[in-house]
């Protein structure tokens, strides 16, 4: 199969939305070019899992175009089970983001001409194989969020809007000083970006301990990672229902993304001489967010908390550098996304119905709107990792993975991050408790109407999968575990 | 020896000759509506864009004086593409201006002036060419007759080139005397480095700097930039600073290649000086012009990061960066000109919501702002980060690393106040935005050249490669 199709696909959604007229037509297109988008990506999992018995290459369906050859940049896309899983996930939020905004009345050309180029970015950034390319996908998601945020936001946009560019460009600008460093850095001559070649060669351990910190950290500050999270709460909350989605789904999944794939898998070495300081600001992250969670009065607010609290256990997993660790954090990547999409559908319609998102004013939604209410339970009780759910099993293989790491004071910060599940409990119950169940405080919300079929068929779409890992884990497992397996090899051989 | 004159220097003998009809119908006796001659203007330059890419040769004239190869010929097509653009976009400026044929003979003689300088293999015929480019400047620097603002431009422009050039004439006299030769050719046997050649070396490069200001040499740009008529502000800071980077590029790495370790040093201080203060005023502009003076001074310094670079990959960097430019800040300026002409409103308030009356003139500028901040898919992403590799990977040793982080740190600097200007196009409110404008044809035309080179001189990697191969000369 041939993976540039998935670029290509939103591309030309993109251009025919720009020249469609009327908020009917242009969701009709972005909703017909998403839901292709979402068959083509079926069609790529199956074909790749096909394709997997009988190749064992590390990368399948690769492509490689010389794009610039005087400095050897490539255009080289393929897929292991990493990130079919990722551009699987993305293809769900995408389609389950533009049937949330269904009713777009302002500039609505644009800002579906926004999401489907924010999605090109994310699955560019998925199937690259050279960093450079990968950091040009990279870039790309970045200016759409700072343009959906800060025209159709609510609440303080222009701030949020603006802080979360800025801390996204200077994430970015640290991960480019860490791919200039491991491109020249690497090979005397015949530099290459190509992740293949690189993670062959071994990189100087003078190199890896100068620039990991500039990749991880960058990449880093995409996922949240403490103290580099404060445009999360801000960002996600200002940002209209589609773009909040996009963000916590897809967007902060980049970030995961390239820690693992490009920093750890590419410089071992530094991963595991930096392992203290990432399980110490992840695990203070995932704390600390929780903590933070519980004092938002906010239901956006909340869940971008929560999120930074969440992510934290990828990074945590990542820090752990152990085979189940890691994979739990891919899990946790992927139950994340669907979870916290599904999360922020919800909140938007509530929000669009009982214009509050103030959790004190709502209340007795369960009667009003019982569908609504049924899917923010679903969300929250996964975010809590009730079994069942795909947060249960992530979350627990991460801390299954993370107890394999023997070590005294990893097992202390293990323990640490297991309790703040409690804490998750109490805020995803306590705000459920007062927003969604008891006597309704507001009569105008008697009025109020339940979910259209466009929602019903958006948190359907997000609930089945959250629901199908949550029950047939070995699945997800199993499609991730060839590609943690190349990264845990050449970690482990560093180890020994 | 004629068909060799003719030949080489056919890019200077196109803009001769339309130097020439412009002044036949300025002296002749039919009196030219101004929207009929500045149409026959645009033909004649779209015309000198087609010559100046086809059928160029390479060879020396005059013992060596003026020279001319592939590079340099791409270099000369490049500006007149600029000024092209530029005729274009000031249209509606010149529409209601009384000296019109009087304003491109002044352009088209510095741009002659600036091809002579490119091309010059000596020091003379390099002071001559830019004495030529700058003169006839300070004239159309003052082409807004009846603003006070405009004249005093003009007189800061001309005293400031002139103690500039000065400097580098003093600097050329001590160079000849300390190596007997004007010669670029013959310059690297004789430099070794003396006291008094590297005196000479620093006024001569003091004297660049200050034609693409860069600091400590930038106090004139944002005054003149803001006083002077918006077509020759972009003419000022894409054409003029291009033509002397050019020079500028070639002459180190040809004529002063000895002294490589000296002028690294200088580069690197003066690059990281540069683009912080460049950076940090342009935060506190309102004014669109000075604002993107401001932000020019910190682009320079980001050229300078390609200059020190190895020389084949520092070469091509620098030209693919400035070809971009072209683009992007042309783009930009395009959109101010415009509605500067028909409205007079120039500050970023006045933008505000600029979205919800002109969406195509918000889009175009939207993305030449892009593209000057780096962001993909606009080729500035390419070209800024091709600078910076560049200056991280010179030919046998390493750059300096710290250098590539204060830039990329820079970077975040500048993509605020780029998107600050965004910000007020799309989200501001504001009760009184810019009425709806119907855009004429050329500055139409002028825009999406812009736009579309803006977004095709990146993905399409084979222009980069073209100006890669057209560099390996050096």
């Amino acid at each position: 199969m041939n993976l540039s199709f998935l670029i290509i696909l939103p591309l030309i959604t993109a251009i025919i939305i720009l020249f469609v007229k009327g908020l009917k037509q242009v969701r009709t297109v972005a909703l017909a070019g998403s839901l292709l988008q979402l068959a083509l990506v079926f069609n790529l999992l199956f074909q790749y899992l096909k394709e997997r018995t009988n190749n064992t290459a590390a990368m399948l369906f690769q492509y490689d175009y010389n794009w610039f050859d005087s400095l050897n940049i490539h255009y080289h896309v393929g897929v292991d089970g990493i990130s079919v899983a990722m551009i699987l996930l993305t293809s769900l939020v995408v389609v389950a983001g533009v049937l949330v905004s269904w009713a777009q009345e302002t500039l609505s050309k644009e800002f579906f001409f926004l999401l489907i180029f924010l999605s090109l970015g994310a699955y560019g950034f998925f199937i690259s194989l050279d960093l450079f390319t990968m950091f040009f996908f990279l870039e790309v998601a970045v200016i759409p969020k700072f343009l959906l945020i800060g025209i159709w936001g609510s609440g303080k946009k222009e701030y949020s809007a603006m802080k979360l560019a800025l801390m996204l460009m200077g994430g970015s600008a640290l991960i480019f000083v860490g791919l200039a460093g491991v491109y020249y850095y690497t090979f005397s001559n015949n530099q290459s970006f190509d992740l293949l070649t690189i993670a062959q060669a071994n990189i100087p351990l003078l190199t890896q301990k100068i620039f990991f910190p500039f990749l991880f950290i960058g990449f880093g500050i995409f996922t949240a990672l403490f103290p580099f999270h404060t445009w999360v709460p801000d960002g996600h909350s200002s940002a209209p229902t589609a773009a909040s989605m996009f963000l916590a789904g897809i967007s902060m999944k980049l970030g995961g993304y390239g820690c693992l794939r490009v920093a750890t898998y590419l410089m071992p070495d530094a991963a595991h001489e930096y392992q203290w300081i990432i399980l110490l600001l992840s695990t203070i992250g995932i704390i600390y967010g929780a903590f933070a969670t519980m004092m938002q009065k906010d239901l956006k607010y909340i869940n971008a908390y929560s999120s930074v609290s969440h992510t934290g256990f990828v990074l945590f997993g990542i820090g752990m550098l152990t085979r189940t660790s890691i994979n739990g954090a891919v899990m946790q990547m992927v139950s994340h996304g669907l979870m916290t999409a599904l999360f922020f559908a919800a909140i938007g319609m509530i929000y669009s119905r009982a214009h509050t998102r103030m959790v004190d004013q709502l209340g007795g939604m369960l009667k009003v709107m019982p569908f609504i209410s049924t899917v923010f339970m679903i969300a929250g009780l996964t975010s809590l990792g009730l079994p069942g759910f795909s947060g249960f099993v992530a979350e627990m293989t991460v801390f299954m993975g993370s107890w394999q790491n023997a070590d005294t004071m990893y097992r202390v910060a293990t323990i640490l991050a297991c309790a703040s599940i409690v804490v998750t409990a109490v805020y995803i119950l306590r705000a459920a408790g007062k927003a969604i169940m008891g006597p309704i405080t507001n009569e105008q919300y008697n009025q109020l109407t339940d979910a259209r079929w466009n929602e019903k068929f958006a948190a359907a779409l997000l609930i089945i999968a959250i629901v199908v890992i949550g029950i047939a884990p070995f699945w997800l497992n199993d499609l991730i575990g060839s590609g943690t397996n190349t990264i845990m090899n050449k970690v482990l051989m560093i180890l020994k | 020896m004629l068909n060799d004159f003719l030949i080489l220097m056919k890019q200077e003998l196109v803009i001769t000759v339309i130097i020439f009809i412009l002044l036949f119908i300025k002296v002749g006796s039919k009196d030219w509506k101004n929207e009929s001659l500045l149409k026959l203007i645009n033909i004649l330059l779209l015309l000198n864009v087609v010559f100046s890419f086809i059928g160029n040769q390479e060879g020396v004239l005059f013992n060596d004086m003026f020279k001319t190869n592939n590079l340099i010929s791409f270099e000369k097509g490049i500006l007149s593409l600029g000024v092209f653009i530029i005729s274009l976009s000031s249209y509606s400026w010149l529409q209601n201006h009384k000296h019109v044929a009087e304003f491109y003979m002044l352009l088209l003689s510095t741009l002659l002036g600036m091809f002579l300088m490119i091309s010059s293999g000596n020091l003379l015929l390099f002071y001559i060419g830019l004495e030529m480019s700058t003169i006839p400047l300070a004239a159309v620097v003052n082409f807004n007759l009846d603003k006070k603002q405009s004249s005093e431009a003009a007189f800061k422009l001309i005293i400031s080139s002139a103690f500039s050039s000065g400097l580098l004439l003093f600097g050329i006299s001590l160079m000849y005397g300390t190596t007997g030769t004007l010669f670029f050719s013959e310059l690297p046997q004789t430099l070794t480095g003396t006291p008094i050649q590297l005196l000479a070396f620093i006024l001569l490069f003091a004297g660049f700097a200050f034609k693409i200001s860069v600091v400590p040499f930038h106090l004139w740009t944002a005054d003149v930039y803001e006083g002077a008529p918006v077509a020759v502000t972009s003419y000022l800071s894409v054409i003029s600073k291009g033509a002397v980077l050019f020079v500028f590029v070639s002459v180190l790495y040809g004529a002063f290649k000895p002294l490589a370790a000296t002028w690294y040093n200088m580069l690197f201080i003066l690059s990281v000086v540069t683009i912080i203060v460049g950076n940090l005023f342009a935060i506190r502009q309102n004014n669109l012009k000075r604002f993107l003076a401001f932000s020019s001074i910190a682009q320079v310094g980001f050229i300078l990061i390609g200059i020190s670079g190895s020389s084949q990959a520092g070469t091509a960097s620098v030209i693919y960066f400035i070809l971009i430019y072209v683009f992007s800040n042309l783009a930009a300026f395009a959109v101010i000109s415009f509605i500067s002409a028909v409205t007079g409103k120039e500050t970023i308030d006045d933008y505000k919501a600029l979205y919800t009356t002109n969406p195509f003139l918000s889009w175009v500028i939207t993305i030449a702002l892009f593209s000057l901040a780096g962001v993909p898919p606009t080729a500035g992403f390419f070209g800024k980060y091709f600078l910076l590799m560049a200056g991280t990977g010179i030919a046998g040793s390493k750059g300096l690393i710290i250098w590539i982080i204060i830039a990329a740190l820079n970077l975040i600097i500048s993509f605020y106040y780029y998107l600050r200007v965004v910000k007020a196009i799309f989200m501001d409110a504001n009760e009184t935005p810019i009425e709806k404008l119907s855009i004429p044809l050329l500055p139409k035309i002028a825009m999406i050249i812009c736009v579309a080179g803006v977004v095709l001189t990146g993905l399409f990697s084979f222009i980069y490669e073209y100006i890669f191969s057209l560099s390996s000369g050096f």
